[in-house]
């Protein structure tokens, strides 16, 4: 027997889950099916929790600045404690090209309204207490971004979800998007069939894969990277410390302090490491703490608790692929969200609703134009 | 230090360590040089390291190992794991109160480049398994790399004062553990082919197949052609009203402290299982001059040998037989303890409840193989073998057989080749097989008994792999019933009086009775190891039939100490209707195992028992997960924390396998917490590479 849903969204996920909880409080019936058994259990639960919204474009911005306000407000309207921290952002810059281009970026930000604004050295020890100010010539600092967990957010979302109806196969994975001319009829996986008149794809890194069913070329090529959590302690730093200095071996690293008390640290190999390969390697801990002490010794009095490796499904440019394409009309691609799928889900989820019950704003739809399938892909993400 | 180390030991040598001054909280102590620092607070009498962030909870000693965090303190101003942190002189310790503080201050650091070590074998774990794999590679000429993250090669096996089971001439039985280990490290330490790290800690087989090991606080990548995962096991813990409290803590720990350390780390002990751990833990505890109060296990029958149980039970522990406990009581540190007799299904029966007073509850409910380094190994492409617990959890006569298999196993295919079907003769396996079994058929007395005027007799009426009796007796006297190894030993012949059997028996299941001076008054002979509560001519004592049934009291006759043996005999005049019966005598005094008057229940919501040690979760809040068909690891662990402590899942994994089990969740629909890297926390200090500045 046929099973008929409004909406199918396929991925349980930084994208399927807000999307699933938004839909069906629009009141549509819909149906998440993910390969995995629980919710959140690829890219989601390995993304690191950090959450901003001082990006380099438009779009992303307000998609962000909207995903901080319902995490953010998250607690209050829904109850569920999601472990929210304004701790903010910040880019320290070493070199006077980094610091001269954080400056140039930061005037597109503040013509968005974004908060964020310098901080001299010493401003920036403070924020830091320990931080090496060898050559140190600043740091941008945006109070407002921040993080929170995304194990508890998708858990909440997830519950809330069923709350409102949404059903969920777990540990089904679809191998068929039967068309007819430019419209999926129906969906199949290994171990059943639905119909909806919607489909999502919110694959993650296996984006490409789902696109290739309706002869849809999605171009997101999933990397890896590779993140490491500490044991808790006392708060001691604020923002979230993203060293942008390419070094060899890797072209960036970043980390913080969760509402836990845990360091979160992450870097992204050089060069890339494509594909989908969960299983860690022996280089991750011993070049990534040496960059994290470097930049901050007192670091070297916490231990490394656990270290994991996932993916950034990218894109040629750095921006997400949000809207239908031309082969087949009634499958939505929210994909290739380059690793910022967790900041950029809440909202994101939102879009997607107003979408698929084609509620969108006039500004949404400029917002959307960022996201574009039919984009020429040629631009670059400043500020990734 | 009062009472709180062991000055005397009927087995272990006490030798005098230099003292050196350390402080803790203001308090200026004492502490032996080299000794751990949760060693020297317990010798202190300080069992509270802190408070749980949390739940403000007392944290004290639980797993000695470095796999949890429980223990840690601050030490000069830093968080560190106080069982794995040397104390040193002027040392400023303090307890971990909530959240530690990270210092300010860092000094400068140098870095050296990580080096990495080419191995044909790596061996992880030197314990009996892994020290006879090393042997049999070593004679091979393979070059082998041995990583043990103690000190002193040997694994459990150095902590072991009681003598061995087996067959003297595969597991060296009749030798005490420690013994043991001893042997085997120096065989290992010949072989030329063969490198020993200790105090070395294997973090974890990377996908890139290399191994990072911490040496010596020195992190290392280890790249071996092949692995042998001889990394013993964990103990499983128990879900109980008050299991987190201060004061619990498993078997190993309670040897470490006591066998290691010569720590007395408690005066009233109860033990929560029979098996052969719990039972040695008793007989452990016993040596060390701590009273234990009572041993109960859930099951109508003790797991352990039944010699191990006969011989506790003689000596005045009570073995409560279908009971499990229900709660530890106390103000953050165990006070008493509260058991239960449970039915057929393991339920509480209301109104059974006995309390205990008593300050330290070990827990030793049994164990898990380790089995993490064979997955890794596996996922990263790596030939890896498993020997020992690590494989299947048996004793070490038959960790130490299964690991000479491997050791020949992996020379052969190195040799050889895979395909080869190698040269490894077919009565090891059976004799694996065997080493390995559970206790068999319970048997009578042997009767007749064909003993005359002087002859042996032995309390060991189940089959077990076990017959140093047999093979040491000067004129071949005693065998076992039917010949094998499991066969219970029966006399036949011309016992001579030499005390051989009574003195290898690991169980002291072995009596002499000689009539030959007074056939009405015969004189029996019981072997007996308890030092610190020492007996002497002419004292009285109680003596016991097998079952510990009381026989009545009776002068000592006279005692012999054998020295070299760290066994003294006892000898006891008794009329001869009772001379077979005598097994052996009370030690422990019987108000030591007296219940408090009333059973004390505290009353509790059900479930409020921690799942979860190391970020407090309940078990009704997994429980809730359970029942809205939650049975994904992951998820109950992305939910609630559970699995995401310090220990990493290594306590509550099981605990909550078993939970989802009693809701009658099948086991295939449960879906496996993921495991990563690394094996235990690590200082983020020990990992940058070198060469950057």
């Amino acid at each position: 027997m046929k099973k008929i849903y409004d909406v199918i969204v396929i991925g349980a996920g930084s994208i399927g889950l807000p999307s699933a909880l938004f839909l069906a409080e629009a009141g549509q019936k819909v149906l998440v099916i993910d390969t995995e058994h629980a919710p959140g259990q690829q890219s989601n639960k390995k993304a690191i929790g950090g959450v901003r919204a001082t990006h380099s474009d438009f779009g992303k911005i307000q998609l962000c600045q909207r995903s901080i306000e319902l995490f953010k407000s998250w607690k209050e309207e829904r109850g569920d404690d999601i472990g929210w921290l304004s701790n903010g952002y910040s880019y320290p810059a070493w070199e006077q090209k980094d610091k001269d281009f954080l400056l140039d970026l930061m005037k597109v930000q503040h013509s968005f309204g974004l908060n964020i604004r310098w901080v001299d050295g010493k401003e920036y020890e403070e924020l830091v207490p320990g931080i090496n100010t060898d050559g140190l010539l600043g740091s941008t600092y945006s109070p407002e971004d921040g993080s929170c967990s995304p194990l508890l957010f998708s858990s909440s979302v997830y519950f809330h979800a069923l709350k409102a109806g949404v059903e969920f196969r777990f540990g089904e994975t679809v191998t068929e998007l039967t068309l007819q001319n430019d419209r999926i009829i129906s969906c199949k996986t290994n171990k059943d069939q639905y119909t909806a008149n919607i489909y999502v794809s919110a694959a993650g890194s296996y984006a490409r894969e789902i696109g290739a069913l309706v002869h849809s070329k999605i171009q997101v090529f999933p990397d890896n990277h590779e993140a490491g959590i500490t044991e808790p302690v006392a708060r001691f730093f604020g923002p979230m410390i993203v060293d942008m200095r390419s070094r060899p071996g890797s072209s960036n690293f970043y980390f913080y302090q969760n509402h836990e008390g845990q360091v979160v640290f992450c870097y992204t190999p050089e060069p890339a490491i494509l594909g989908v390969e969960n299983l860690s390697t022996s280089q991750f801990l011993t070049h990534c703490s040496k960059r994290l002490l470097e930049v901050y010794p007192r670091l070297k009095y916490l231990k490394v608790r656990r270290t994991w490796r996932g993916q950034y499904p990218m894109t040629p440019d750095g921006f997400p692929i949000i809207g239908y394409k031309d082969e087949c009309s009634n499958l939505l691609h929210v994909v290739g969200m380059c690793g910022q799928g967790f900041m950029m889900g809440p909202a994101t989820g939102e879009w997607v609703s107003r979408i698929c019950t084609s509620t969108l704003s006039e500004k949404d739809h400029q917002i959307l134009k960022s996201f574009d399938p039919y984009r020429d892909f040629s631009g670059v993400e400043a500020f990734k | 230090m009062g009472n709180h180390r062991i000055k005397q030991h009927p087995i272990l040598s006490v030798t005098r360590k230099k003292e050196i001054m350390f402080e803790f909280n203001s308090q200026t102590m004492l502490a032996y040089e080299g000794e751990m620092i949760a060693s020297a607070l317990i010798a202190n009498g300080i069992y509270v390291f802190g408070h749980h962030h949390k739940d403000g909870s007392a944290q004290g000693i639980f797993c000695a190992n470095g796999q949890c965090a429980k223990c840690t303190v601050i030490a000069n101003g830093v968080p560190v794991k106080s069982c794995m942190t040397e104390v040193k002189a002027g040392m400023i310790v303090k307890s971990a109160e909530g959240l530690p503080e990270v210092p300010l201050e860092t000094g400068p650091s140098k870095r050296a480049k990580i080096e990495e070590i080419h191995t044909e074998v790596l061996i992880i774990g030197g314990g009996p398994s892994g020290l006879s794999a090393a042997i049999e590679l070593g004679k091979k000429g393979i070059d082998t790399l041995l990583v043990d993250d103690k000190h002193i090669m040997g694994g459990k096996l150095v902590l072991q004062t009681h003598k061995f089971f087996g067959s003297e001439q595969d597991s060296r039985a009749g030798t005490r553990g420690h013994d043991i280990a001893e042997l085997l490290s120096l065989e290992v330490r010949a072989q030329e082919s063969v490198q020993v790290w200790t105090n070395s800690t294997v973090l974890f087989v990377f996908s890139d197949k290399k191994v990072g090991v911490i040496k010596e606080g020195v992190y290392k990548l280890v790249v071996p052609k092949r692995i042998l995962n001889a990394a013993g096991a964990r103990e499983k813990f128990l879900r109980f009203r008050g299991n987190n409290l201060a004061r619990i803590y498993g078997a190993g720990a309670f040897q470490t402290l006591v066998n290691r350390d010569l720590i007395r780390p408690t005066n009233r002990l109860f033990i929560i299982g029979g098996g052969n751990v719990g039972l040695i833990a008793a007989y452990h505890a016993l040596q060390a001059g701590i009273e234990v109060v009572g041993l109960a296990e859930a099951m109508p029958q003790c797991g352990g040998y039944k010699v191990h149980a006969d011989k506790i039970k003689r000596l005045g522990v009570p073995i409560y037989t279908s009971h499990s406990i229900k709660s530890a009581n106390g103000d953050k540190v165990v006070e008493s303890v509260t058991i239960t007799e449970v039915d057929s299904k393991f339920q509480a029966i209301e109104g059974t409840e006995k309390s205990f007073a008593c300050d330290t509850i070990l827990v030793a409910v049994g164990l898990d193989s380790l089995s993490e380094f064979t997955l890794e190994a596996q996922a990263a492409g790596i030939p890896i073998y498993a020997s020992g617990d690590a494989l299947e959890i048996a004793e070490a006569s038959s960790a130490m057989f299964n690991g000479k298999i491997a050791g020949h196993k992996i020379a052969n295919d190195i040799l050889h080749g895979e395909s080869s079907e190698g040269n490894i003769p077919d009565e090891w396996f059976a004799k694996a097989q065997l080493l390995k079994s559970h206790p068999g058929q319970i048997k009578g007395y042997q009767d007749p008994h064909p003993g005359k005027d002087l002859f042996p007799v032995f309390h060991c009426l189940q089959e077990i792999p076990c017959n140093p009796c047999t093979t040491v007796c000067p004129t071949n006297s005693i065998h076992t019933e039917d010949g094998t190894l499991m066969g219970v030993p029966i006399y036949g012949g011309q016992c001579v009086g030499c005390f051989r059997c009574l003195l290898i028996c690991p169980g002291l299941a072995v009596t002499l009775v000689d009539k030959r001076k007074d056939s009405e008054n015969p004189t029996i002979t019981i072997p007996y190891e308890i030092g610190s509560i020492p007996v002497a001519k002419g004292d009285t004592i109680q003596l016991m039939d097998i079952d510990a049934n009381e026989l009545g009291e009776y002068p000592v006759f006279r005692v012999v100490d054998f020295k070299d043996r760290r066994t003294q005999l006892v000898i006891v005049k008794v009329p001869a209707a009772i001379a077979m019966k005598v097994a052996g005598f009370r030690a422990q005094a019987k108000s030591v195992s007296q219940p408090l008057d009333k059973p004390i229940i505290t009353p509790s919501l059900p479930d409020d028992a921690m799942i979860c040690l190391c970020e407090r979760v309940s078990v009704k809040e997994v429980r809730d997960l359970i029942k809205q068909g939650i049975t994904d690891l992951n998820q109950i662990k992305a939910i609630t924390r559970a699995g995401m402590g310090p220990c990493g899942a290594k306590t509550c994994d099981t605990l909550i396998r078993n939970l989802i089990r009693e809701e009658g969740v099948p086991a295939e629909e449960v879906v496996a917490n993921t495991r990563r890297p690394i094996f235990v926390e690590a200082a983020l200090d020990i990992f940058p590479d070198g060469d950057s500045k």
